[in-house]
C-alpha cells in the first residue's frame, strides 16, 4: 500500500509549505455585498478589518463589486474606496442584478483564478454564506466561517478565530497551504471603520462576466419584501435588553419587553429561548443569531456561554442580572446585579421610568 | 422521487464540559443528537416523498456510533440509511467532508437516480453551513440555501419553486432538478414516527460503507490530508482582568437604583440620549 | 401493530435491562420500550454498582462495562454543624480480582447494558412512552398502548420496570399513589477533579475508590442521608430526604445540598472542583410495607416500580437487577413448560423474591422507615450529643477524665432523659432486628 493510502497522522499539514502555484497569490480582497442597490454594511466593516490585515502584510486591499450596470453599482465602487480599498475589481452585468448562486460563483471564481488574492473575506449573511461555500469548493480551498477575530501570524498566514464545541472554547484556524484563505465574518463583529471624507478614488479593474442568461438555470420569479413594522433592528440598536433561561417561564419574557419599552430599546434573547419558541429567531442574540454593539446591554437570566459572549462583547457597557455570582457572564460583563430577574427587571423598569420622566414633567 | 438527506450526529452542545485543568473538551458521556437543523430538512424531504411518492435515504459521515442517528432518522420515517465511516475520514474539514459525501451520493446514484439532496442549514458544532453547498457544487446541482418554503414541485417538468430567505425579504426562485436544499429552522413541524417506523428503524440493515466502498479512490482528498483548514489552537477565552462589579443594595429597588447610578456614571452621554428620546426628540 | 411478543419490558433501567436481557438470552421474543431518548437518560443514581447482582446476569461484565473505581474504603459519618464522627473501613482485601462494589456513572452503564440487551436479541425502542396497559374482558393484561401511531402492541406478559413513579402501575390499578413519606427526593452534582487530586485527597491509587455515607444535622432534622463517591475523575455528591419532610419544613433539596457542600468537613474534599451536571430523582423509601402486589394476570413489576429499595444500606440497583432477573427467570420457566402467564403461575416470582435477599432484607428492616420518621432525634439531637461528647473526650484541658465522663453522660441525660435514652436504644434495636 503506497504512503498515499495511509490515513494522515495527526500533525500532518500543520506546517506552512505553500505549493509553488500559490506563491504569487497576493493581496487582501473583501466581497462587497450589493443587493437591490444597497451595500450591506458588513462589507464596510470587513474593509476596515481587511485594511489592517493588508497593512500588516504590506499588500493591497481590494473590494470586489458585482452588480448590474447601474449608478448604485458605481456607488458601491466609490464606497469601497471610501472605506479603505486601494483597488476595486468590478463585474458589471445584468445577470448580476439579483443574487443567484451560479453567476456570482462564476464571477468570483473567475476573478480569483485570474487575479489570485491570498485572502478573501465575505460577510456571513445568507448571501455571503451561500456564495462562500460554493466558491471555496470550486477553488478547493479552505473556508473558516463566522470568525470573531482575524490576525496575521508571524509567517504571514491568516489566523481566523471562532468559537467551537458549542461555544465552550475558541479555536484558531489556518488555511496554511491553499489559496485564497477564505473567511466569513458576521455583521457587527468588526467595528464600522471611519469613512474617508471628500473625494475618493483608487484602482479599478473591470472584468466581463462572460455568461449568458440561458446558462443560468435558476430564475428569480419574485422578491417579497419583509413587512418591517415589527422587525427587530437589534444589530444597530444603542440599547438592548435580553433574557435567558434564567427567566424560568415564557410568560416572564414580558418583563424584558417592559424594560426595553421604557428604555426605547430593542429586545432579544439567548439561543435556548429561540429553540423553545419563546421568541422569534430574528431576536436571537449571540454568535449564531445577531451580533450587537450597543452602548448598553442588559442581560437578565443569561448564563453567558461563549456563543452568547461573542455576540455581545462589543457592547460598551454590559449589565448582567443573575442569581449566580459565578456565572460565566460575570467574566465579561461590566456590572452585575446578583438577584432574581423576576424581581429585578420590574424594579429596574420602574426606576428607569421615574428617572427618565423627570425631565418631561419639568420641561 | 428519490431524496437523499445528509445528517450529522453532533454532541449535545448544551452539555459539553471543558476539563477544569487540561482545558480539553470532555466528550465522554456527552449525549449525541441529530444536528437539530438537519431535522427540518429531513421533515421537508419526508413531506415531498409523501406528496410525490418515492423514497428518502439518509446519509451520514461519521464514526461507527453515528449509526444511532441514522436509526433515529429511520424512526422518524426515512426509508433507507447509509453510514459512511472510515478512519481515513478522521480530521476532515468541510471540504474533505463534502468530497466524501458527494462521492457517496454518486455511488448511490449508480443504482438509483437522486432527484434532490437535502442538508441542514448548519451544524451546532461547526456552524459553517459549508457542507451542503460543497456537496451541491461537486454534484453540479442547483443550490438553494435558507429555504423557507418549498412552494411547488413539478416532477414531470423536473422543476421546483422555493422561497429563499434573503436580506430584507424573500426571493422566489425557480430552478431545475436535481437540486440541493437547506431548510431554515422552524419551517415545519418534525413528525413523530409511527410504531411501524420505530420497529423498522430498530431492525433496519444500515448500509455501512468504507471510503473504498463509497467509490473514493483518492484518499488524499479525505480526512486530515484533504482538509485545507487546520485547527492550530484551542483555548478558553481570556477572562477579563476584572469580573463584573456587583452593585450593592438590599432588595430589588435598592439594587436597581444603584445599578442605574453606576450605568449613568460610566456613560453620561447615554443618560442625556435616553432623556432626549423619552422626551420625544 | 400486529406483531406479538412473548414479553414486553417497560423501561430500560437496571431492572428492565436485567429482565430483557435474561429473557432474550433464553430465546424469548422480547420487546423493550424506553421513554427516554436513550436507555439511562431518565435515570439518576449516586452511583454504586453491586457486582454480585450483575455477575449473576452477565458473569463477565468486567470485560467491557464502563466502571469508575472499585471500592476499597467505606466511611460512615455522623455530622453536626461543625464536626463529624465516623467509622472507616478500608481493606486491601477489596483489591481483589473480581471486586465486589464499584462506583459507576449510571447513564453509561445503562447504555452498555442496553447494548448487551440488543445483542441478546431483544428489540429495543426508545423515545416512546407507554400510555396504558391493554386488558381483555377478563381483566388480563394482553399488551400495552404507546403514544405513537399504530402503537398498540400485544404480548403474553408485560414486565413493568418503569421506575419509582410508575404511573402505569398506578393507572392500571396495581399500585396506589405514592405516599410522600414513602419516597425521598435526592439531588446530586458531579464535581470534576483531576484523577491525581482525587487519589491524593482520598488516599487511593490506581482504580481504588472510596464511598462516604453521611447522616446528621446536614438534613436539618429531616430523615435523610448524604453521600460522596469517588469516580475516576469526579466526585458524586448528593443529599436526599423524605418528600413528606421537605413538605413539612419547606426546605429545598438544593439549599440542603449547598449547606452540605459548605460544611467545614466537606468543603475541603470538594475544593477546586468544577461542578457540572445537577440532577434530582425520587428514591423509594417505604421499604417492605410499601411493596405493592408485584404480579398478576399477564403482568409483573420489578425494580423501583415495586419499591424494592433497602434505604438503610443504600441498595436499590442490585435489588432492581435481581428482581428483573428473577421475574425473567419465572417467565422463561413458564414458557418452557408451556404454561400461561396467569396470576397463579406468576406467583412463583414473588416466592423467588422471598427466598432471596431482596425480601429477606426488606422484611428485616420493615419497621425502620417508620421508626426513623417518628424518631427524628436521631437526625438532630444525637449528632449534636455525640459530637459534644466526643469533643469533651478528646479535648485535653486539665479537667480530670472522671469529671469529663460525668459531663458527657449528663449531656445525654439532660437532652433525652434516662427513660428516653433507654427507649431510643430499645426502639432502635427492635427496628434493626
Amino acid at each position: 500500500m503506497s504512503a498515499d493510502n495511509k490515513p494522515a497522522s495527526s500533525r500532518a499539514g500543520m506546517k506552512k509549505q505553500l505549493p509553488e502555484k500559490f506563491i504569487n497569490y497576493k493581496h487582501v480582497w473583501v466581497f462587497v455585498e450589493l443587493e437591490r442597490g444597497e451595500v450591506h454594511p458588513v462589507s464596510w466593516e470587513l474593509l476596515g478589518e481587511g485594511r489592517k490585515l493588508a497593512d500588516k502584510l504590506g499588500v493591497q486591499l481590494a473590494g470586489v463589486v458585482m452588480g448590474p450596470p447601474a449608478a448604485t453599482t458605481r456607488a458601491a465602487v466609490e464606497g469601497s474606496y471610501r472605506y479603505g480599498a486601494d483597488t476595486v475589481y468590478l463585474m458589471e452585468d445584468p445577470l448580476l442584478t439579483d443574487y443567484r448562486n451560479e453567476p456570482f460563483t462564476k464571477a468570483m471564481t473567475d476573478l480569483v483564478n485570474t487575479y489570485q488574492p491570498e485572502i478573501l473575506l465575505l460577510g456571513a449573511t445568507t448571501l455571503g454564506r451561500d456564495l462562500a461555500g460554493s466558491v471555496a469548493t470550486t477553488l478547493a480551498t479552505g473556508l473558516t466561517a463566522d470568525c470573531t477575530e482575524l490576525a496575521i501570524d508571524d509567517e504571514g498566514s491568516l489566523a481566523a478565530t471562532r468559537p467551537t464545541f458549542g461555544g465552550s472554547l475558541l479555536c484558531t484556524i489556518h488555511t496554511l497551504n491553499f489559496r485564497p484563505q477564505m473567511a466569513t465574518i458576521r455583521p457587527r463583529v468588526m467595528a464600522m471603520p471611519e469613512g474617508k471624507d471628500g473625494e475618493v478614488s483608487g484602482g479599478l479593474i473591470e472584468v466581463p462576466l462572460n455568461m449568458k442568461e440561458d446558462d443560468v438555470i435558476t430564475k428569480i420569479l419574485d422578491f417579497i419584501a419583509d413587512n418591517t413594522t415589527n422587525k427587530a433592528q437589534l444589530a444597530y440598536a444603542d440599547v438592548v435588553v435580553a433574557g435567558g433561561m434564567g427567566l424560568g417561564k415564557p410568560e416572564n419574557f414580558k418583563l424584558v419587553k417592559d424594560l426595553a419599552e421604557v428604555l426605547g430599546a430593542e429586545y432579544g434573547g439567548s439561543r435556548p429561548l429561540v429553540q423553545k419558541g419563546w421568541i422569534d429567531s430574528d431576536r436571537q442574540i449571540g454568535q449564531t443569531g445577531k451580533t450587537i454593539r450597543p452602548k448598553l446591554y442588559i442581560a437578565a437570566g443569561i448564563s453567558g456561554a461563549i456563543q452568547h459572549r461573542v455576540g455581545v462583547e462589543g457592547a460598551d457597557l454590559i449589565l448582567a442580572i443573575n442569581t449566580d455570582p459565578n456565572a460565566p457572564i460575570m467574566d465579561f460583563a461590566h456590572l452585575a446585579i446578583i438577584g432574581d430577574a423576576m424581581t429585578i427587571l420590574p424594579a429596574l423598569t420602574e426606576a428607569f421610568r421615574k428617572r427618565l420622566s423627570v425631565n418631561r414633567m419639568a420641561g | 422521487m428519490h431524496i437523499v438527506v445528509c445528517i450529522k450526529q453532533v454532541p449535545d452542545s448544551a452539555q459539553i464540559r471543558v476539563h477544569p485543568v487540561t482545558n480539553t473538551i470532555m466528550r465522554q458521556g456527552v449525549p449525541t443528537i441529530i444536528n437539530p437543523y438537519d431535522l427540518f430538512s429531513l421533515e421537508e424531504a419526508l413531506r415531498l416523498r409523501d406528496a410525490f411518492g418515492g423514497k428518502v435515504t439518509v446519509l451520514t459521515m461519521g464514526p461507527p456510533m453515528a449509526e444511532d442517528s441514522l436509526r433515529k432518522a429511520l424512526g422518524i420515517g426515512a426509508d433507507d440509511a447509509v453510514l459512511l465511516t472510515d478512519r481515513f475520514f478522521a480530521g476532515s474539514d468541510t471540504l474533505a467532508t463534502s468530497f466524501a459525501l458527494a462521492t457517496a451520493i454518486q455511488k448511490i446514484m449508480e443504482t438509483e437516480p437522486v432527484d434532490m439532496v437535502f442538508a441542514g442549514k448548519q451544524t451546532i458544532d461547526g456552524d459553517t453551513a459549508q457542507v451542503g453547498p460543497g456537496i451541491c457544487c461537486r454534484l453540479g446541482m442547483q443550490q438553494l440555501t435558507y429555504v423557507q418554503k418549498v412552494e411547488s414541485v413539478d416532477p414531470a417538468k423536473r422543476e421546483i419553486v422555493v422561497h429563499r430567505r434573503s436580506e430584507g425579504g424573500v426571493q422566489v426562485l425557480k430552478t431545475s432538478l436535481p437540486c440541493m436544499i437547506t431548510m431554515l429552522e422552524g419551517t415545519n413541524q418534525i413528525r413523530y414516527g409511527t410504531m411501524d417506523d420505530m420497529f423498522r428503524a430498530a431492525r433496519a440493515d444500515v448500509r455501512v460503507w468504507s471510503a473504498a466502498a463509497a467509490g473514493i479512490e483518492d484518499m488524499t482528498r479525505c480526512g486530515l490530508r484533504g482538509s485545507p483548514t487546520v485547527v492550530k489552537k484551542v483555548f478558553a477565552p481570556k477572562a477579563r482582568a476584572q469580573k463584573a462589579r456587583p452593585v450593592d443594595g438590599e432588595g430589588a429597588e435598592a439594587l436597581a437604583a444603584a445599578a442605574i447610578e453606576a450605568i449613568f456614571a460610566s456613560q453620561p452621554k447615554l443618560e442625556s440620549d435616553l432623556l432626549k428620546q423619552s422626551a420625544g426628540y | 401493530m400486529t406483531e406479538k411478543f412473548d414479553a414486553i419490558v417497560v423501561g430500560a433501567g437496571p431492572s428492565g435491562n436485567a429482565a430483557a436481557y435474561t429473557m432474550a438470552k433464553a430465546g424469548l421474543k422480547v420487546l423493550q420500550i424506553e421513554r427516554g431518548e436513550y436507555p439511562g437518560s431518565k435515570n439518576v443514581q449516586g452511583a454504586i454498582l453491586y457486582a454480585d447482582a450483575l455477575e449473576k446476569i452477565i458473569p463477565d461484565f468486567r470485560e467491557d462495562a464502563p466502571l469508575e473505581r472499585h471500592i476499597i474504603e467505606q466511611r460512615l459519618w455522623m455530622l453536626d454543624d461543625q464536626s463529624y464522627m465516623g467509622t472507616h473501613y478500608r481493606s486491601d482485601k477489596f483489591n481483589e480480582e473480581r471486586p465486589n462494589r464499584y462506583t459507576i456513572i449510571r447513564a453509561q452503564i445503562d447504555k452498555w447494558f442496553s447494548k448487551k440487551v440488543k445483542e441478546a436479541g431483544a428489540l429495543v425502542i426508545c423515545e416512546t412512552t407507554v400510555t396504558d396497559l391493554l386488558k381483555d374482558a377478563a381483566g388480563k393484561v394482553i399488551g400495552l398502548r404507546t403514544d405513537r401511531e399504530n402503537g398498540d402492541i400485544f404480548a403474553d406478559v408485560v414486565v413493568l420496570c418503569d421506575g419509582v413513579n410508575s404511573l402505569l402501575a398506578q393507572r392500571a390499578g396495581f399500585r396506589a399513589e405514592l405516599k410522600p413519606e414513602h419516597v425521598a427526593l435526592a439531588v446530586k452534582e458531579m464535581h470534576f477533579l483531576p484523577r491525581d487530586v482525587i487519589d491524593e485527597r482520598f488516599n487511593v491509587k490506581g482504580e481504588e475508590g472510596v464511598v462516604i455515607e453521611i447522616a446528621g444535622t446536614v438534613t436539618s432534622g429531616m430523615v435523610g442521608t448524604a453521600f460522596i463517591y469517588t469516580n475516576g475523575e469526579s466526585l458524586a455528591v448528593g443529599i436526599g430526604c423524605l418528600v413528606s419532610d421537605f413538605k413539612k419544613t419547606g426546605e429545598t433539596p438544593y439549599a440542603l445540598l449547598e449547606r452540605f457542600k459548605n460544611h467545614p468537613s466537606i468543603a475541603p474534599l470538594l475544593k477546586g472542583s468544577e461542578v457540572k451536571e445537577y440532577a434530582a430523582h425520587l428514591i423509594p423509601e417505604g421499604g417492605y410495607k410499601a411493596i405493592p402486589k408485584v404480579y398478576g394476570d399477564g403482568w409483573m413489576i420489578c425494580g423501583d416500580a415495586g419499591q424494592f429499595v433497602n434505604a438503610l444500606h443504600r441498595e436499590g440497583s442490585n435489588m432492581a437487577m435481581t428482581t428483573g432477573r428473577l421475574a425473567a427467570e419465572t417467565v422463561v420457566a413458564l414458557k418452557a413448560a408451556g404454561k400461561p402467564m396467569t396470576d397463579a403461575n406468576l406467583a412463583t416470582y414473588r416466592r423467588s423474591l422471598e427466598e432471596s435477599f431482596v425480601i429477606k432484607d426488606l422484611k428485616k428492616y420493615k419497621d425502620l422507615p417508620e421508626f426513623l420518621h417518628k424518631n427524628t432525634q436521631f437526625f438532630s439531637d444525637y449528632p449534636n450529643l455525640l459530637s459534644k461528647a466526643a469533643e469533651t473526650w478528646f479535648r485535653v484541658d486539665g479537667i480530670d477524665k472522671k469529671t469529663k465522663e460525668g459531663q458527657m453522660v449528663r449531656g445525654f441525660v439532660k437532652a433525652r432523659g434516662w427513660r428516653g435514652l433507654l427507649g431510643d436504644a430499645v426502639k432502635l434495636a427492635r427496628a434493626w432486628r
